[in-house]
């Protein structure tokens, strides 16, 4: 395969590179909006929540995969995206108003949770986020004038101009369309200038001061971005379970969160999309093999997790660029064939960085 | 006038004093080196110059502003520029991707802007990339611009740390032990980088230096240090004659 | 007097739990000096260990003494394991990377757990459980957590001990401050490292057996293991002392919380005491501040 022969720095900057690109991407769109006319409810329903993951996927990915900042709390953010729309639902403010409103609300909070972690770095914000989550979802479990406690909260129906928008292609559509806008606004943030603070943030925090990058205001910034993604994700999930719980945004959440985006590849939005159709298809996978597992294996209560933290495990072990990573030492076959050589793309051996001293 | 002015300055660690009472200036366009044996205090005076440390006592001048105080990522966009001594490029990024980086300070284009890469945010990267290019062709670095950092050789590195510094576009530029790691060509070469900056480009240049031969070919003039004091400052060929300075480096009788 | 004897009463509770916070803490702490790992599942391996215990004491119907020093035994040996199998293997990556792999293993333990033993509360008879002690008529404390306590105290001095006073224990310390000279010394580092991780498992599993008189063992046992993180970073992630104090701190302001402060807030304690100090003063009460030299 031959590379693309540029003749204007357009080419570098513009998202599609080419015209196969474009008809591609545009493909792909097509195939997304016509698919609810041709499968059953239950696939919609399920593509539906798998758009809503990714969505988050991609919140979580800006902030930890491009920033560097890793959050074990996002969870949070999708609890008080989620509460926030079904709240203003239920005051009767319309449905292209709250949703949006509750991205902005949830942004407000992750900027209130990026002030004080400003100097902390990898483990510490990692543990300080995992505290800020845990302290949100007992927080919505407690507040039960606002949050309806155990008995949860019934969400709405939303209505666009006089239609209502229901049932599985309902929530299909709106995720579909908040998706490909979320990642049309990433794409965009990551060939500017905040783009590539943000990855130099991550690479080296000390001459990114010095390139005259405000370490404060960039971080702010990611987490305020990432939040108000995720944030909108949790205003779609409300009306994906229809019914919130108050105990669903927890530890457990938030540690899914991350393994989507994780094992989709850190550092690139295709990985965020890849985890999380990895992660909602997985349970469809073992639901489907369960009875035909040898040794009873498949009744075993406990089986998901337990496969859930394996998968994790040898992701790490083996193959910690994750599915994206995959894909394009895969590509790079493909385009390097027949010259393809082993060891190019073999892990090195590498030893222990010390992070204290980052 | 001169570009930059050090009064008095010093910096205390806990109880070490790594640097003391030291003053000097720099005029523009000239080449001034700062050596000393290891220890001296010559990273910890660049720290402060680029304020990742701020000083215990003294002043910073840089064009006649007073700079002793200002937060670390505000001195690229008055004009002052670093090397690193162990490189401190984005090692995940392209070569071009790090020298862009290096325009951020004269990136004027608003938040929401970018969300939606307006037109404005189009016209603003295209004239930073020909800027950086402008830097690559200066430094001939045609044929790694795409390469990811992580997997460029040692002494491409710190040509691409030197790029990096200059699209910043700087006025002082500060290198922190240019050769260093580089064998003898490539440290002849980083030499006409140097002179090339400084006669082409008309950029007043600071560097730390142990290759006394480097030292020699391109400073204008020479500070020598020690245990976190000056011991001699003049030309090239006066330090590295004076006594104190020899007997700093190589030992001998107290006097 | 009551409101002393109250005071003296939550404290205690506070002290016991918080020693079992510590305990598990100082797993942390012992890992993250020598290695920089942090190991999320330290809570899980503190279950595995708490099952171990019962199936050997409980349903065997082993010597409790003999029953409980043998499971810790089979712990430290499972913590060996883990880092010579898996953990060896990931040198290298990023520290993210390790606390992923390390929450997988949470997973797969506590769902191991749940097929070995099921999902029910067990426990088995101890010589502290439902004793009583009285001091000069008036105080009476449980010696359930007294035993947790003294127990805790106890361990430390034989760890301190055996790091201070041992060749083992001196090659471990060097092992965490400086891995290359200590393989210059001919120390063999990697298999000291994996000790490290059997002391820490050993630990864990303690602090288990101790904590069977005061609540049942269970698959969810493990969620302790977050609140030991704010004692950790309490007592200053690199501090093995820090750890424990940082425990007992973080266990009696939680008893105190739960007594003083409106419901709800006992849960949110420890979480908030962790974000206070890592706003506040992320070194921790006995940690260091380290800087990077460019």
């Amino acid at each position: 395969m031959i590379a693309p022969f540029k003749t204007r720095y357009d080419q570098d900057l513009n998202l599609a590179k080419g015209p196969g690109s474009k008809i591609a991407y545009a493909v792909l769109l097509l195939v997304m909006a016509a698919i609810p006319l041709v499968l059953g409810e239950f696939y919609v329903g399920e593509l539906g929540g798998l758009f809503i993951f990714a969505i988050a996927g991609v919140g979580l990915m800006l902030l930890t995969g491009y920033t560097g900042l890793v959050s074990l709390g996002n969870a949070a953010f999708l609890g008080i995206g989620a509460y926030t729309n079904a709240i203003l639902l239920a005051h009767g403010v319309p449905f292209p108003i709250s949703l949006p409103a509750a991205g902005l609300l949830t942004a407000f909070f992750g900027v209130l949770i990026g002030v004080p972690t400003l100097r902390m770095s990898g483990l510490y914000l990692a543990i300080a986020t995992l505290a800020f989550g845990s302290i949100i979802g007992t927080v919505l479990q407690k507040w039960d004038s606002l949050t309806g406690g155990f008995d949860g909260f019934a969400v709405q129906t939303p209505t666009i101009l006089g239609f209502k928008i229901e049932g599985a292609w309902g929530v299909y559509y709106a995720a579909l369309i908040v998706l490909v806008l979320v990642v049309w606004v990433s794409m965009n943030i990551l060939r500017s200038p905040l783009g590539r603070a943000m990855v130099a943030i991550r690479d080296s925090e000390i001459s990114a001061q010095s390139m005259g990058i405000n370490l404060a205001v960039t971080k702010s910034i990611a987490f305020g971005i990432s939040a108000g993604i995720t944030g909108l994700a949790g205003g779609l999930y409300a009306h994906y379970v229809r019914h919130l719980a108050p105990d669903s945004f927890d530890i457990l959440l938030s540690i899914q969160l991350v393994t989507i985006v994780f094992i989709g590849g850190l550092g690139s939005l295709h990985g965020a999309i890849f985890g999380a159709a990895f992660m909602r298809l997985l349970p469809q996978a073992i639901a489907m093999v369960r009875d035909d597992l040898p040794f009873g294996l498949g009744q075993l209560p406990g089986l998901e997790p337990s496969l859930f933290g394996l998968i994790l495990v040898l992701v790490i072990m083996f193959e910690p660029g994750g599915i994206n990573g995959r894909w394009v030492k895969l590509k790079r076959y493909f385009q390097a064939f027949p010259l393809h050589r082993k060891p190019a793309a073999r892990r090195q051996k590498s030893y222990a960085k010390s992070e204290r001293l980052r | 006038m001169s570009i930059f002015a050090a009064q008095d300055i010093a910096m205390n660690f806990g109880g070490i004093r790594a640097v003391e009472g030291v003053s000097f200036t720099v005029e523009p366009g000239e080449v001034f080196s700062i050596i000393g044996p290891n220890g001296a205090g010559k990273t910890t005076i660049f720290n402060m110059i680029s304020r990742i440390y701020t000083p215990s006592a003294g002043k910073l001048i840089f064009a006649g502003e007073d700079i002793t105080t200002i937060p670390p990522h505000q001195i690229a966009n008055r004009g002052i520029a670093r090397t690193f001594q162990n490189i401190e490029l984005f090692a995940n990024a392209t070569l071009l991707q790090n020298l862009l980086i290096g325009r951020h300070c004269h990136s004027q284009v608003g938040l929401l802007a970018q969300f939606g890469f307006l037109p404005s945010v189009r016209r603003a990267e295209i004239a930073h990339r020909e800027k950086a290019e402008e830097v690559i062709e200066f430094l001939g670095l045609q044929r790694y611009r795409d390469q990811l950092i992580a997997n460029l050789p040692y002494g491409v590195r710190k040509v691409v740390e030197l790029g990096r510094a200059l699209c910043i576009e700087p006025k002082l530029l500060l290198l922190d032990e240019p050769s260093s790691g580089l064998n003898v060509e490539e440290t002849e070469e980083m030499g006409y980088w140097i002179e090339d900056i400084k006669q082409d480009l008309g950029v007043t240049i600071i560097m730390v230096e142990h290759d006394m031969k480097l030292v020699h070919a391109v400073s204008d003039r020479v500070m020598a240090l020690a245990s976190g004091r000056i011991l001699a400052l003049g030309t090239s060929s006066e330090v590295q004659n004076d006594p104190e300075v020899i007997r700093a480096y190589i030992g001998g009788a107290p006097v | 007097m009551e409101d002393v004897l109250r005071l003296l009463q939550l404290s205690i509770n506070g002290a016991a739990t918080g020693c079992i916070y510590g305990l598990i803490a100082l797993g942390f702490v012992l890992i993250y000096k020598a290695t920089e790992m942090v190991n999320f599942a330290q809570g899980e391996i503190m279950m595995l260990g708490g099952f171990i215990a019962y199936t050997l004491v409980g349903k065997f119907g082993m010597n409790y003494w003999l029953g409980s020093g043998l499971a810790v035994l089979i712990t430290a040996a499972f913590g060996y394991a883990l880092d010579a199998l898996v953990l060896r293997r990931v040198i290298g990556q990023p520290q993210f990377a390790v606390v992923m792999l390390t929450l997988g293993l949470a997973f797969i333990f506590r769902a191991g757990a749940g097929i070995a033993w099921g999902y029910d509360s067990v426990a088995f008879n101890t010589p502290f459980t439902n004793k009583l002690v009285k001091f000069g008529g008036d105080v009476v404390l449980g010696q359930d957590n007294l035993s947790i306590i003294f127990g805790t105290v106890l361990l430390c001095g034989v760890l301190y001990l055996f790091f201070s006073r041992t060749r083992l224990g001196i090659a471990m310390q060097a092992s965490s401050q400086n891995q290359l000279a200590a393989y210059y010394m001919g120390i063999p580092v990697r298999r000291v490292f994996s000790l490290i991780w059997a002391i820490s498992a050993g630990v864990a599993a303690v602090a288990a057996i101790l904590l069977v008189p005061v609540q049942m063992v269970d698959v969810n046992s493990g969620i302790v293991g977050f609140k030991a993180f704010a004692a950790a970073v309490l007592g200053g992630f690199g501090s093995i002392p820090g750890a424990l104090v940082g425990g007992v701190l973080v266990g009696i302001v939680e008893q105190m919380a739960g007594y003083y402060l409106p419901t709800g807030f006992q849960e949110v304690t420890s979480n908030i005491v962790l974000l206070a100090v890592l706003i506040l003063r992320p070194q921790g009460l006995f940690g260091q501040v380290i800087r990077k030299r460019v």
